[in-house]
């Protein structure tokens, strides 16, 4: 495959076409639009099927009902929207769904503004929605990786039967770099993947195995089942951060003075930042967490080297990872945070300045 | 020198930040000038979505709320609940309205709320880029209608009006056009109306405006208001549906 | 090599193209690049920009606060984003469209009626090109034959006497570039 230059909006949409996503339903909403747009152009010539929904209420809940009916299902918003698909996930989680959820964050609260943020990082990994749930969470710090991750998203929501939000920004969102697709699943490939008769999902039941009755549902009003079944969501989530843990480690040497945590377009940011003071002989180590939920704790306590006199967060945001961080670091060291908001992006320069403050 | 037209009081003084050609404008300047004839500048407060209208909050000079896409009926429900002596009304886009605001447009509708609604009818999401609204016509093309919209997949054009028209509640309803200048002068008529009524607290008034959208669209704006006349009108025509005050129902 | 750039001017004048071209042409000649368009309702009739960069180490950040190399087409672009430019860099300018200029001694100027010159070769389309040319041929980020290459495969088929004039244009923006 040879490179092409895409926007992110655009190279995820066509990586999850290529996985062998048919289904979609979305709401217009900037800086995502590219993607439903996108969805709009392609889907109806791969003989899928793409919905503007009336909301992302309605959304969410189109993508309920497809992946009850066993098929990959795809939907897409910006935090404003993605707020209200909160209800809905709620429920994907209960009624343990694969489904995949792309948040195209942006500045906040509220309407905030259209350019990239990292402020959703709490609602994406610690609830969001109600009641006591997970959601597998990626976060892309590329094009290329914003791409690669669709795929991903999919066999692990199969695989685990929940849904995985990949959490871009509008900066990757709006963003043209290279990128190099994987080959794309071939049509019996995709025909398999979308035609599965799974033991729980909505099917006919002349095609698949025979059965009489599946549900889906988030509901069991006896609580005793319902604390099996959260119980039994738990046991799955272990496995998950017992076995889908993803992080990049850059950079990461005993000879570290100071241990940098970022994620997503922050990273990007940080570790051009650790490479100029590498030049000036100051040593600075990172670690990225590619899944924020399930979340390194213990590799990033393990980074920390017997030099390290500080542990430094860069977010854009007000400092929500670095909640994690600190339950990671548990005291060891001091840890530091540093942020910009409103949908300005730090520059590598002002990293830079921050991390010479240190020394 | 005698005074002919100047700023309503009702609007602040900033210029509008709409594209050239847009006609969020005029159905400001409407809106402004019934308050001012209405007396209404005091007890007015207006409800704006999210929207290309996103910043009206800016522009009329009474209070103003700022809603979630699509909710601003809700919101408005709440104000004049917890304000019974402000009159409130919102103003809404064709996606904000007849999209994610449905239900809440509906139900307010249903309660016969106190309040008046302007709907402003582009057939177009305008601040996103152009995509597919509700009012869409069929074969229209947009960015996720990139094959023009497809009425067996998607469906009809929703004419809000006459589905307002369906409650048994609202006291005024009526369909106009901004396409024209004699068009302008009846919409005026019409939203001098819905206010009056509002002020007098007979009850739900809700006006729609055809509208266009020429950055969207593609269209220069003159070329866009004949676009309109051709296309929107014989799909959603223009007229009173009901009013209640005259025994039209 | 690192060259940070920003194109900016009304939009329909091309100016996003401007920044694509030059990032493609880079992907194909193995740099790093990446390609950010200001969007919202900014853009609505007013002016529209893109930081383009084009890089031998992975990107940092895309966004451009002070670029090597601004191409500015409307004066607005110009007083905005003039006083950016780095030190030393370079400012392609359409003289036509900016009257007012800009005062800085430590810069080169490219400064050229590009806007005329386009309609003196056949069409206002082709202003992006010429600016292009004019990158080339004061910087050499990326190479002629790249964007020839990635043009003929785009148009030859399709509308060869466009590809004439594009090229032509490039050509003409090379050696205004060079003056
Ligand atoms: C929950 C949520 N979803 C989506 C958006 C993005 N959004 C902003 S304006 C808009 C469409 C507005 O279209 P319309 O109501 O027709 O008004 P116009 O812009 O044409 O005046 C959308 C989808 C948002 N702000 N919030």
């Amino acid at each position: 495959m040879t490179k092409v230059l895409m926007k992110g909006n655009e190279a995820v949409a066509e990586a999850a076409i290529r996985s062998g996503c048919r289904l979609y339903f979305a709401y217009p909403i900037t800086p995502q639009s590219e993607l439903i747009e996108y969805m709009a152009k392609m889907m109806p010539k791969v003989g899928g099927t793409f919905l503007q929904a009336e909301s992302e209420v309605a959304a969410i809940n189109m993508v309920y009902g497809a992946a009850g009916a066993g098929r990959r299902v795809m939907t897409s918003s910006s935090s404003p929207g993605i707020s209200l698909k909160m209800e809905g996930i709620s429920y994907i989680a209960g009624a343990q769904l694969p489904a995949v959820i792309i948040n195209v964050q942006r500045g906040g609260p509220g309407l905030g503004d259209i350019q990239p943020g990292q402020s959703d990082y709490f609602q994406a990994v610690k609830g969001g929605g109600h009641g006591d749930y997970h959601l597998i969470v990626l976060a892309p710090s590329s094009v290329q990786e914003f791409a690669d991750m669709a795929g991903e998203a999919f066999d692990l929501a199969d695989k685990y039967r929940t849904a995985v939000m990949i959490l871009a920004d509008g900066m990757l969102g709006q963003m043209m770099e290279p990128v190099e697709f994987k080959p794309a699943k071939t049509a019996e490939e995709i025909e398999a993947l979308n035609s599965q008769h799974h033991d729980w999902c909505i099917c006919p039941n002349v095609e698949g195995p025979e059965h009489h009755h599946h549900e889906i549902n988030s509901l069991e009003i006896d609580p005793s089942v319902l604390e099996q079944h959260v119980y039994n969501l738990y046991d799955n989530y272990a496995t998950i951060e017992k076995n889908e843990l993803r992080y990049e480690s850059y950079n990461v040497s005993d000879d570290n003075e100071i241990l940098c945590v970022a994620w997503g377009t922050a990273s990007r940011i940080v570790k051009s930042a650790i490479n100029e003071l590498k030049v000036e002989g100051k040593s600075i180590g990172m670690i990225r967490p590619i899944t924020v939920w399930p979340f390194p704790y213990q590799e990033i306590d393990a980074a920390i080297g017997k030099n390290v006199k500080k542990v430094y967060v860069f977010e854009l945001n007000m400092g929500q990872m670095l909640d994690d961080v600190k339950i990671a670091v548990n005291g060891k060291v001091p840890v530091d945070f540093w942020g910009k908001v409103g949908g300005i992006v730090f520059t590598p320069a002002e990293i830079k300045t921050k991390l010479e403050e240190c020394f | 020198m005698e005074i002919i037209a100047q700023r309503p009081k009702a609007l602040t003084k900033l210029s509008f930040t709409y594209c050239p050609g847009c006609l969020h404008g005029v159905a400001h300047r409407l809106i402004a000038e019934a308050v001012d004839e209405l007396g209404l500048n005091d007890v007015m407060t207006g409800v704006a979505p999210v929207g290309c209208s996103v910043f009206a909050y800016k522009f009329f000079d009474f209070d103003m709320a700022q809603a979630a896409h699509g909710r601003a009926p809700a919101v408005a429900t709440g104000i004049k609940r917890a304000r019974p002596n402000m009159h409130v009304f919102t103003y809404q886009g064709d996606g904000d309205l007849a999209a994610i605001g449905t239900a809440e447009i509906v139900h307010a509708a249903n309660r016969g709320e106190h309040m008046s609604v302007f709907f402003v009818n582009n057939a177009i999401y305008g601040m996103t880029g152009g995509q597919m609204a509700p009012t869409t016509l069929p074969e229209m093309k947009t960015t996720t209608s990139p094959y023009g919209r497809k009425t067996d997949d998607i469906g009809f054009p929703i004419r809000v009006s006459e589905l307002i028209n369906s409650l048994i509640a609202p006291y005024y309803i009526e369909r106009v056009s901004l396409l024209t200048p004699a068009d302008i002068i009846k919409a005026k008529k019409a939203v001098k109306k819905a206010l009056l009524y509002n002020k007098e607290g007979r009850g739900f008034t809700f006006v729609e405006f055809i509208s266009t959208c020429p950055t969207n669209w593609g269209i220069d704006p003159l070329k866009s208001r004949e676009w309109a006349k051709e296309n929107m009108l014989p799909f959603f025509k223009v007229g009173c549906l009901r009013d209640k005050g005259e025994g039209v129902e | 090599m690192k060259a940070e750039i920003i194109c900016a001017g009304f939009g329909g004048q091309g100016v996003l193209t401007i920044g694509k071209f030059i990032a493609k042409a880079g992907m194909a000649e193995g740099k790093h690049v990446s390609w950010l368009p200001s969007y919202g309702p900014e853009m609505r009739g007013g002016t529209a920009n893109v930081s383009a960069v084009v890089s031998d180490e992975p990107i940092a950040s895309p966004i451009v606060s002070y670029p090597d190399i601004l191409v500015a087409l409307n004066q607005p672009s110009l007083d905005k984003f003039g006083p950016t430019i780095r030190p030393g860099g370079v400012l392609v300018v359409d003289t036509g469209m900016c009257p007012h200029g800009l005062k800085r001694d430590d810069i080169q100027f490219v400064a050229a009626p590009f806007s005329s010159i386009a309609v003196e070769i056949g069409s206002m389309r082709v202003l992006n090109m010429l600016a292009i040319g004019a990158v080339i041929g004061r910087t050499n980020i990326i190479k002629y034959e790249t964007i020839e290459e990635d043009l003929t495969a785009f148009l030859k088929a399709k509308n060869p006497d466009l590809l004439e004039q594009n090229l032509k244009a490039i050509k003409r923006g090379i050696e205004i570039g060079k003056l």
